[in-house]
């Protein structure tokens, strides 16, 4: 059967620097189908980024198969949206040139890709800051220019790393509220790394728990909260605080292991 | 002022006046700002009549004027430039002549370094292979060239063009070469998520990240192709600063040989100031912090 996106026993591993190797991910498999969304949590360090990446084609495995639409990565493959951990707007360029970059890298007309990219500014709460540039941006605004820029492509892969990790507690509920809001008519699949176990139940159908370094998966639970959810109040409920209590466990022991080992925590 | 956090941000005794809280009183900062750059150019005013005042006095009493000059004589010979003439024509046709080798040499020379340092940069393989030669003819005292370029191209505008040229390509060349190579990896990874080609990284991405680099070399890079064009004219012309400066040597005319100098050293400066304001153009989108260190400097 063909799924969206499937790793197969993908090992990552970079060398560390002082001559030897590292293993940021071991043996990690994992399917998603469209229209799914997936969160990734697990103790800092352990190689979430590095799963990303591997789906993103930016770097390929050492050792197993990464394939999205069914064939074997090789470079970036279509349809693919990445949300970086760090900021990655130019900061040269303005709001709007920054978003709509991608349309226009794709061959979009200008005039089009600029009403797209207002068209989607606006929708991410930054109407009138079109001109502004990065340097004049607050990081919550920064974040969500990006989020702009990766929704303007309208990926059927959405791949974000701790989108809103820099946010206060306000604006983050706001902003997965409307991520949520976004993304229930497409069919897109979202990948969404997190530390933050609360986002990840309130947004995920899936959670996926990795262990500490090197990462392999330790559990997936399926939410099975119903949608369309609203953030705020789906916190109080006690089916959430269950969910919540059942991966809490099992995500504690491995935050756990990854402090009691600090040289892996770099 | 009141006891706000940006006080203790200010704790230190001896601290600038001008780095008060811009929220108390604008425009007491402004003011406090102006009488700051007054001070400065007063004393800079002070500086400049010292050492030439100076000299006019060692001159006159002490030294011999005959070599080494006196700023009065150094003012008659620019006078008589001007509204008389040089010996080799009009003083306006030799400034032009010199200028024109001086931005042809500029161009040509920033072009070619803008271009294979930005392309050599992006290819590591090559870049590695030819490190060594590059090195080595960086290491060649370029100005020597002016020398064979007369016996290549002649005595007229090109042998000088091409002595400039030399001058201004390795620095904006090495910078360009860096600037390419030091680009922000998140920057290029993110474009090519977004469906940049690798022209398009090369033309959005690495560009625009090596301006600031390549910039900076282009400052120095103008009083280079001067330099250039000067040399050029010096060692065989038939117009030019650099031949009046030789022309002037020829008669022990030291006054001339300060004047050629004066105006060189003026074209430097205004070629800097013009660069300057493209510079501060090219990159409105910085902090401001950092925009005006740049263009301080
Ligand atoms: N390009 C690289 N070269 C060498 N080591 C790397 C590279 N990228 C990641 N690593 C290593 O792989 C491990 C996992 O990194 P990764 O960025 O995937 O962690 P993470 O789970 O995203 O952490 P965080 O939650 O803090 O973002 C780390 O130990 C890191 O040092
Ligand atoms: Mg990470």
């Amino acid at each position: 059967m063909e799924h969206l996106i499937e790793l197969a026993n993908a090992t990552k591993r970079f060398p560390n620097g002082k001559g030897g190797i590292h293993t940021a991910i071991r043996d990690v498999t994992l399917t998603v189908e469209p229209g799914q969304f997936v969160a990734v949590v697990g103790p800092t360090g352990c190689g979430k980024s590095t799963t990303l990446s591997l789906i993103s084609g930016l770097q390929p495995p050492s050792v197993g198969t990464v394939k999205v639409n069914g064939k074997d990565v090789d470079g970036v493959p279509d349809g693919v949206g990445y949300m970086f951990q760090a900021d990655a707007m130019l900061p040269w360029r303005s709001v709007l040139a920054n978003v709509a970059a991608g349309p226009i890298w794709r061959g979009v007309e200008k005039s089009q890709a600029r009403d797209r990219a207002r068209d989607w500014i606006a929708r991410v709460g930054l109407e009138g800051f079109e001109g502004y540039y990065m340097h004049q941006l607050s990081g919550g605004m920064r974040k969500r220019v990006a989020l702009a820029q990766t929704l303007v492509n309208e990926p059927s892969i959405l791949l974000m790393d701790e989108p809103f990790s820099a946010l206060d507690v306000q604006t983050r509920a706001l902003m997965q509220q409307e991520l949520l809001r976004l993304w229930a008519g497409t069919n897109a699949a979202v990948v969404f790394v997190t530390h933050d176990l609360e986002e990840a139940i309130v947004l995920a159908d899936r959670v996926v728990v990795m262990t500490a370094s090197p990462a392999r998966i330790k559990a997936v639970y399926d939410v099975g909260l119903s949608r369309p959810r609203d953030v705020e109040e789906l916190r109080i409920t006690t089916e959430f605080i269950d969910v919540y209590r059942s991966i809490w466990s099992s995500l504690s022991a491995e935050v756990d292991i990854a402090r009691k080992v600090p040289s892996r925590v770099a | 002022m009141s006891l706000d956090t940006s006080a203790v941000l200010h704790s230190g005794p001896d601290g600038p006046r001008s780095d008060q809280d811009p929220g108390d009183d604008l425009s007491a900062v402004h003011r406090a700002r102006r009488r700051h750059a007054g001070v400065v150019w007063s004393l800079r005013l002070v500086v400049l009549v010292a050492v030439f005042g100076a000299w006019e006095v060692l001159a006159t009493y002490v030294i011999d004027p005959f070599y080494y000059s006196k700023p009065s004589l150094i003012v008659v010979r620019l006078f008589e430039w001007f509204t008389v003439g040089t010996s080799k024509g009009s003083i306006w046709s030799n400034i032009s002549v010199t200028l024109q080798e001086a931005v042809y040499g500029f161009v040509l020379g920033a072009i070619l370094g803008v271009i294979l340092g930005i392309l050599l940069g992006r290819a590591r393989l090559l870049a590695e292979v030819l490190q060594p030669f590059i090195q080595a003819l960086n290491a060649v005292p370029r100005i020597v060239l002016a020398a064979l370029f007369i016996i290549w191209f002649g005595l007229g505008m090109e042998s000088k063009v091409a002595t400039a040229l030399v001058l201004v390509f390795f620095p904006v060349f090495f910078n360009a070469f860096q600037g390419a190579r030091e680009v922000d990896r998140n920057f290029v990874d993110n474009a090519r998520i977004l469906g940049a080609s690798r022209v398009q990284i090369l033309w959005s991405i690495v560009v625009p990240s090596a301006t600031s680099w390549i910039l900076a070399s282009l400052h120095t890079a103008f009083g280079f192709a001067l330099i250039g064009a000067i040399v050029g004219e010096y060692a065989g012309a038939s117009k030019g600063i650099g031949l009046l400066i030789s022309t002037a040597q020829g008669t022990f005319d030291s006054a001339g040989i300060y004047a050629g100098m004066i105006l060189s050293t003026v074209l430097a400066l205004l070629a800097e100031v013009i660069l300057g304001g493209a510079e501060k153009r090219l990159l409105r989108w910085r902090p401001p912090s950092q925009a005006t260190t740049t263009a301080g400097i």
